[in-house]
């Protein structure tokens, strides 16, 4: 295995599963070259003449999509923990005795559990997506065979758009589709909001096949998807379980000391002046995210102003901020409630967008770069404002990286987060893991103070008068240490076990093999 | 012998506590079985820490399971020491330092808006107890510890005084009912706690025992503290003999009652707007005000209604309470907001003051202020709202 040290610092790979990496380079410094990506050009000769694109089922289709040995093949994660077409597309690639696949998902959840036997079996040689609960112990404990690649969702869609990774077979999961593969998710049982990130995999992909539990007459309307992408169209019988698919509400948390760091954000974005007329902003479907966006509700609501646009996935909460007109767009990428779900069927102002329009670094701009402030979650800080969002500080991958490290290009990047999770101390000397670059990480707001990252001398300058508690980042940490006592760090062997890919596809870290003898 | 005792809490829902069985054993050194969530960043620490705690207490053979929720090092203390105790008889202990933090006084005229009940068995309560700024937290060893968990919970509740910054916060503890209350006094006085809190007072002389038991301790571990006392009332009997009780010891600070106790005694069902209790009441202010302390208010125990709180809290500030226990923390801002004078109330409380300053600096005798007189008791009324805004940060001190 090759080493070379990065721009941050971090020893990675410069070679990844048999193809050379470039190791980071700093933020902004790569510079892609060459054309993007293009499949195979089809002709409508090799399609039905009536639009129908039906086959029996799964098997068929991958049959005819040309399965084989090695082949990539991408899902998305639009039915979260509730997803069943993985898991079935595997039992079928198994039974058709194929192996060593490169399993491509937008994320996994802790449902894909079920995949460990393929993993162990040779059908998955490996994953290269989010490696989330039992998949992310297995791999760190060393069970995976090739090495797993962790990208964010900007990452994702720039490694297919690049030719990074070529995708052989998409199989996208749809609510609602129509023979021809025109596929929308706002309708059906299954139905998710949005398929944004199957977007790239229609475009690129050499195979596109959609799968569906509620097959309706041609046109389906919306077309998420157009079916101009598609080969093959299957019926299976349930997608997945709706009740995971989506929760039925999402709640703010009733944690006091979450609410009490929510309350501090919004105080912070309120004493900063980032809470004007006209601002946006993106917060996640978390407990505490959700607390946060109530607090800029009250605040917006006593100085009555409003906010151009929402980014983010919606929720109950969000669409409330909508209706009152507190909000004039909800720009959204993953919707997480059937509130969320409703809103973007009936309101024209709740718009779905996708890792292209919102995340992608190689394009002409995204959207993630014009929100006034982000509210984001790590499992793990440092001195530096480096931030850790994949491993827990004992190595373990725990997460995936999600849209995490794209928004970080927002003007003001917060994360909210305990001083301490049990034993845990949050703030370290070093991230065990470098997902995101401390320059671009402004505040890190904690229940006993907020550190303000020393290069933004304008938040600084705008706080110092508050009665907010402004601390430095050493001062937190001296506090965690004396509460938890300073770890002892992870037990790691050499092997890398998977690589952290910076939004622009080069190597920002890797995740090595935690010893667990 | 070969018995087996054990100590703390362990479930799928308990955090930052560890669960320690332990048996005394005759040969064979220590035997510690570690199973933590923490493992691969403490093992090591904990099985040291553990070692040196046995070391302490002289345990030199012993079986130990330990199954850790991320237990911090004073927790684990008090749950080793609890389990060798129930099997040993000793007058050794193993005590955590103080912190630096944690070396504050407080005084008797300090606000106590708002007392955070903290359940005295319960550590991951304790830890983030400071941050939602509570006037006083209170390490309960009473009503919310089970009988069979009371030793164990008075060392917890030591250790926490000791290691736990409640930044700034009154640390108080409600200790038992006498006569078992006396014996927590043990455990606790010794350790930097600022006020303890006597439950279900109802004579004078139950007051006297405390303080007797305090003074006797400090002399045995020659501290020249003062730590302040806090009876609560809770009974009609209680509410009869409210002065006798107020007016019992230089120490007494402030005085509480508990409407949930008093309620049952008196044989009818708390209501939200509480008239079974304005006598009661109104009888605790009164006797507080004439022993010149601080009377306090029941604890709101609907935590999720944050508007009937707050009318709760106005209501009790008409009343003459000066402070309420709260038993969630979010409780405090609300309570806090509520005791703190208003707008109205601070801007006719400087007019009155300058015209009293005015007045005295042209020797006059009689104040007014437009075509009312004013009276000195409301000059002084007039002052308190004062310190209180100053205090509170509501307004910057200046001459009037």
């Amino acid at each position: 295995m090759k080493y070379s040290i990065n721009a941050a610092g971090r020893e990675v790979v410069t070679e990844i599963n048999g193809e050379s990496a470039t190791p980071f380079q700093g933020v902004g410094k790569y510079t892609p070259r060459g054309t993007r990506h293009a499949p195979s050009i089809s002709s409508c000769s090799n399609y039905p003449a009536d639009g129908n694109k039906l086959v029996k089922n799964l098997r068929e289709a991958l049959e005819n999509a040309g399965l084989k040995d090695g082949m990539t093949i991408s899902t998305h994660h639009h039915f979260r923990n509730g997803d069943y077409l993985a898991n079935y597309l595997f039992d079928v690639a198994h039974e058709m005795g194929v192996k060593g696949l490169r399993w491509f998902p937008s994320a996994s959840f802790p449902c894909h559990e079920h995949l460990i036997q393929y993993l162990e079996d040779g059908t998955i040689e490996r994953i290269e997506g989010s490696m989330n609960g039992p998949l992310g112990r297995f791999v760190s404990e060393g069970g995976m065979k090739g090495m797993g690649v962790l990208r964010s969702h900007g990452g994702r869609y720039q490694s297919i758009q690049d030719g990074e990774v070529k995708i052989d077979i998409a199989v996208i999961g749809a609510p609602t589709a129509d023979f021809f593969g025109n596929s929308n998710g706002l309708l059906g049982d299954s139905a998710c909001g949005l398929l944004g990130f199957a977007l790239g995999d229609s475009q690129y992909a050499e195979k596109v096949i959609i799968a569906t539990d509620n097959l309706v007459q041609f046109p389906c309307i919306p077309w998420q998807i157009q079916g101009n992408h598609v080969d093959y169209v299957v019926e299976v019988e349930k997608l997945g379980e709706p009740s995971k698919i989506i929760s039925g509400t999402t709640q703010i948390t009733k944690s006091p000391d979450r609410l009490l760091l929510a309350e501090l954000t919004a105080r912070f974005c309120d004493a900063a002046g980032i809470i004007r007329d006209g601002f946006s902003f993106q917060s996640g479907a978390g407990g505490t995210s959700l607390a946060v966006g109530e607090y800029f509700r009250k605040i917006m609501i006593e100085k009555g102003i409003h906010a151009r646009f929402a980014r983010g996935g919606s929720n109950k909460y969000l669409v409330a901020m909508l209706e009152e007109g507190l909000v004039d767009y909800i720009l959204d990428g993953q919707t997480f409630d059937l509130e969320g779900v409703r809103s973007m069927v009936e309101n024209p102002n709740h718009v779905w967008s996708s890792p292209f329009t919102s995340y992608n670094y190689h394009g002409k701009g995204n959207f993630a770069g014009l929100v006034d402030v982000v509210i984001l979650g790590a499992t793990e800080v440092d001195l530096d404002f480096n931030a850790n969002v994949v491993t827990h500080s004992d190595g373990y991958l725990l997460h995936g990286i999600g849209g995490w490290q794209n928004c970080l290009f927002s003007k003001t990047v917060i994360l909210p987060i305990p001083l301490f999770r049990d034993r845990v101390p949050v703030v370290k000397e070093k991230v065990t893991t470098l997902c995101g670059p401390g320059e671009l990480i402004d505040v890190i707001v904690t229940e006993r103070g907020i550190a303000i990252n020393p290069l933004r001398t304008d938040l600084l300058e705008r706080t110092k008068h508050s009665n907010l508690p402004i601390k430095s980042i050493e001062e937190l940490k001296a506090e965690a240490d004396r509460i938890c006592g300073l770890p002892d760090p992870p037990a790691l062997e050499e092997r890398v076990v998977a690589a952290i890919k910076w939004v622009d596809g080069t190597v920002m870290d890797v995740v090595r093999k935690v010893n667990t003898s | 012998m070969e018995k087996i005792a054990t100590a703390g809490n362990r479930g799928e829902r308990i955090r930052s506590d560890c669960f320690v069985t332990l048996q005394l054993t005759n040969s064979g050194g220590i035997d510690l079985q570690l199973k933590s969530k923490v493992a691969g960043m403490f093992g090591r620490q904990i099985k040291q820490q553990v070692e040196e705690i046995l070391n302490a207490l002289e345990v030199k053979h012993a079986s130990l399971d330990i199954e850790d929720s991320g237990a911090l090092p004073f927790v684990i203390g008090a749950r080793v020491e609890a389990a060798v105790k129930r099997l040993k008889t000793s007058d050794l202990t193993w005590t955590p330092d103080l912190i630096e933090q944690n070396r504050y006084e407080t005084n008797k005229e300090q606000f106590r808006f708002s007392r955070l009940y903290l359940p005295g068995n319960s550590p991951s309560m304790m830890l983030n107890a400071g941050i939602h700024q509570p006037n006083g937290i209170i390490l309960d060893l009473e009503d919310s510890v089970a009988p069979p968990k009371k030793s164990e919970a008075r060392l917890l509740v030591r250790n926490a005084l000791l290691q736990v910054d409640f930044y700034g916060a009154e640390r108080m503890v409600r200790i038992n009912q006498l006569p078992d209350g006396l014996d927590d006094l043990n455990e606790v006085i010794p350790h930097q706690v600022h006020l303890i809190l006597i439950p279900k007072c109802e004579y004078g002389s139950q007051v006297k025992q405390v303080e007797e038991r305090i003074s006797k301790i400090l002399k045995e571990v020659n501290q020249k503290r003062q730590i302040f006392l806090m009876p609560i009332v809770e009974s009609c009997l209680g509410v009869e003999n409210a002065f006798e009780i107020a007016s019992a010891s230089d120490l007494i600070v402030a005085m509480a009652i508990g409407l949930e106790d008093y309620t049952a005694d008196l044989g009818v069902m708390r209501t939200e707007g509480g008239e079974e209790s304005l006598y009661a009441r109104a009888r605790l202010v009164n006797a507080c005000k004439a022993a010149g302390i601080q009377p306090i208010d029941s604890v709101y125990s609907d935590v999720a209604n944050m508007e009937g709180l707050k009318e709760n809290v106005i209501r009790s500030k008409s009343l003459g309470f000066e402070g309420m226990g709260c038993i969630h923390p979010r409780q405090v801002p609300v309570i806090h907001e509520g005791f703190a004078p208003g707008e109205n109330e601070i801007e006719i409380a400087e007019r009155i003051v300058k015209a009293f300053n005015r007045a005295e600096s042209k020797g006059l005798g009689v104040i007014s202020l437009g075509s009312k007189m004013i009276d000195p008791p409301v000059v002084k009324r007039a002052q308190k709202t004062l310190d209180l805004a100053y205090s509170l940060g509501l307004r910057t001190r200046k001459n009037l």
